[in-house]
């Protein structure tokens, strides 16, 4: 019998086991090449034990994912870009709302007055405003504009990449390898953009509303919330660009590693 | 003919591709066995089922009809994860266009098969210096694909397709984009990569300076095999190659 047929017999043996928990198996292949390895590299604890399928290391993922950004740092500037302006709209509308109701909270009776004046509208026994439905369609909207954005862009990075792709399934890449590579990247980038337009947002609505309130609007301020809106914000940035790179991302790991191979004549 | 240990065993095979409510028969019944350790030729003009042939050959495609083994093994039957391993550990891959991962460097390029084989990263590294010494390229290790001419790009795309010590190598045209000299070069180290380590060269080729290292080759016309020739058959003269 042939060493691969042994191997995949091994395989196929594994797959049955009724103790899911033996993924590691000997094979015959191997145990040649770790005998020949010099003494100090032999690990007794996991001699004759390999992995029984190709592997790639999450350190790894996020090494190669974080490379690939850099490489391609312009274009991944301008992707995250429409994400940073969206998620600063976001926070930006959050905190105003935020801010609006620290001052509400100091019970002083010139800013409610002044802040009726400035367009909300605030019942006397209440103490809280909210976003208009209005508000809340536009922040809407731009979200949705800039997941078309993002898709659209990555569905570019993965037509361009086909090769790339190709040739790392061709040295044995997993389908989800491909999936995985992508989710980092995009989750990374989701990160950065969001991360970074959710600060945008809150240091915009705080200091538009010490121009429209004076100081009061900073010593008023409740920082629990703040932070509390400024993370939702990241975490809406971040689950969008996910969103956004899950079809594009799909549609990469099925890529035939043939696809790699010709250029057409 | 009969060869008792055949890494590659080519049985029946027939490839149809739909086009539409066209169809074109790439390959009509072709039986092929390739002996191990070998460097074979495929040879045939554009058009005649050379790389269908070669994608069979190397796991990318699955036949119409009939059956390719692998080291007696039906690759029809393996699954996805089967495929990878056998891809990772079994085969190695040179493409005309190098394929060189342009993100990476040179030295990563040629330890990422080692990586999805689960080597540990300094024994990676290590293999990956001393492939690359192997090539003459030790010195280039850390440059970036684009600092690299085509040439030493093929070199690097040679030193990974050895990565993980495979027993065969597909090698698509892998002179097609270099000059003549450059294409001399890459032809040598092949051929001398393969009498030291008994890999199994597998090449699909335009190129007849691959005539002179060939042990075998395999003259592909029209999705049929045309004629099968051995070193000693083959008869080299200048000025009457081409009326093959």
């Amino acid at each position: 019998m042939s060493d691969l047929k042994a191997t995949f017999i091994l395989f196929s043996k594994v797959k049955k086991s009724v103790n899911s928990n033996i993924s590691k198996v000997a094979l015959p292949l191997d145990a040649e090449r770790i005998n020949h390895m010099p003494a100090g590299q032999q690990d007794k604890s996991s001699f004759g034990q390999i992995e029984r399928q190709v592997v790639l290391p999450f350190g790894k993922s996020f090494e190669i994912a974080f490379k690939s950004i850099r490489v391609r740092f312009v274009r991944s500037m301008i992707t995250t870009l429409s994400l940073v302006l969206a998620v600063a709209f976001l926070c930006y509308t959050n905190v105003t709302i935020d801010v609006v109701n620290g001052l509400l909270a100091t019970g002083n009776a010139d800013v409610r007055h002044q802040i009726i004046r400035s367009g909300y509208d605030v019942q006397p026994t209440e103490k809280q405003v909210e976003n208009t439905p209005k508000q809340r369609w536009i922040v809407f909207l731009s979200l949705l504009v800039c997941v078309v954005g993002i898709v659209n862009a990555q569905l570019m990075s993965v037509t361009e990449r086909f090769r790339e792709i190709g040739t790392m399934k061709c040295l044995g890449a997993l389908d989800r390898f491909i999936l995985r590579l992508f989710l980092l990247e995009a989750g990374m980038q989701g990160l950065v953009g969001a991360g970074l337009g959710a600060l945008l947002g809150a240091l915009f609505a705080i200091t538009s509303g010490v121009v429209q309130y004076g100081i009061p609007a900073i010593t008023s301020l409740v920082w629990g919330t703040i932070l509390g809106s400024m993370g939702l914000a990241t975490g809406v940035g971040c689950f969008l660009s996910l969103a956004g790179v899950l079809y594009p991302a799909m549609m990469a790991a099925r890529m035939q590693p043939v696809e790699a191979m010709r250029v057409e004549e | 003919m009969k060869v008792d240990s055949s890494i590659v065993r080519v049985s029946q095979v027939t490839k149809t591709f739909q086009l539409g409510k066209i169809e074109v028969q790439a390959l009509k019944g072709v039986d092929l066995e390739i002996a191990s350790g070998k460097y074979i030729s495929i040879m045939g003009p554009s058009g005649s089922g050379k790389s269908t042939l070669f994608n069979m050959i190397g796991g990318l495609d699955k036949p119409t009809s009939g059956k390719v083994f692998i080291d007696e093994v039906d690759i029809a039957q393996l699954d996805a994860y089967e495929l990878a391993w056998l891809r990772c550990r079994k085969i190695g891959y040179i493409f005309q266009t190098f394929n060189i991962i342009q993100v990476m460097t040179a030295l990563e390029n040629v330890t990422l098969p080692m990586i999805f084989a689960g080597v540990p990263n300094e024994s990676a590294v290590e293999k990956g210096l001393e492939l690359m010494n192997l090539v003459g390229l030790g010195d280039r290790f850390n440059h970036k694909p684009f600092e690299l001419s085509g040439g030493q790009q093929q070199r690097v795309a040679i030193a990974r397709a050895l990565a993980n010590d495979p027993a065969i190598i597909l090698a698509d045209e892998p002179t097609g984009n270099l000059d003549l000299t450059t294409g001399e070069e890459i032809i040598s180290l092949l051929k001398r990569l393969s009498a030291e380590r008994g890999v199994t060269i597998i090449s699909a080729t335009h190129d007849f300076k691959m005539l002179n290292v060939s042990d075998q080759v395999i003259w592909i016309r029209d999705g049929r095999i045309d004629k099968i020739e051995d070193r000693e058959e083959l008869s080299i003269s200048i000025g009457t190659i081409g009326t093959r």
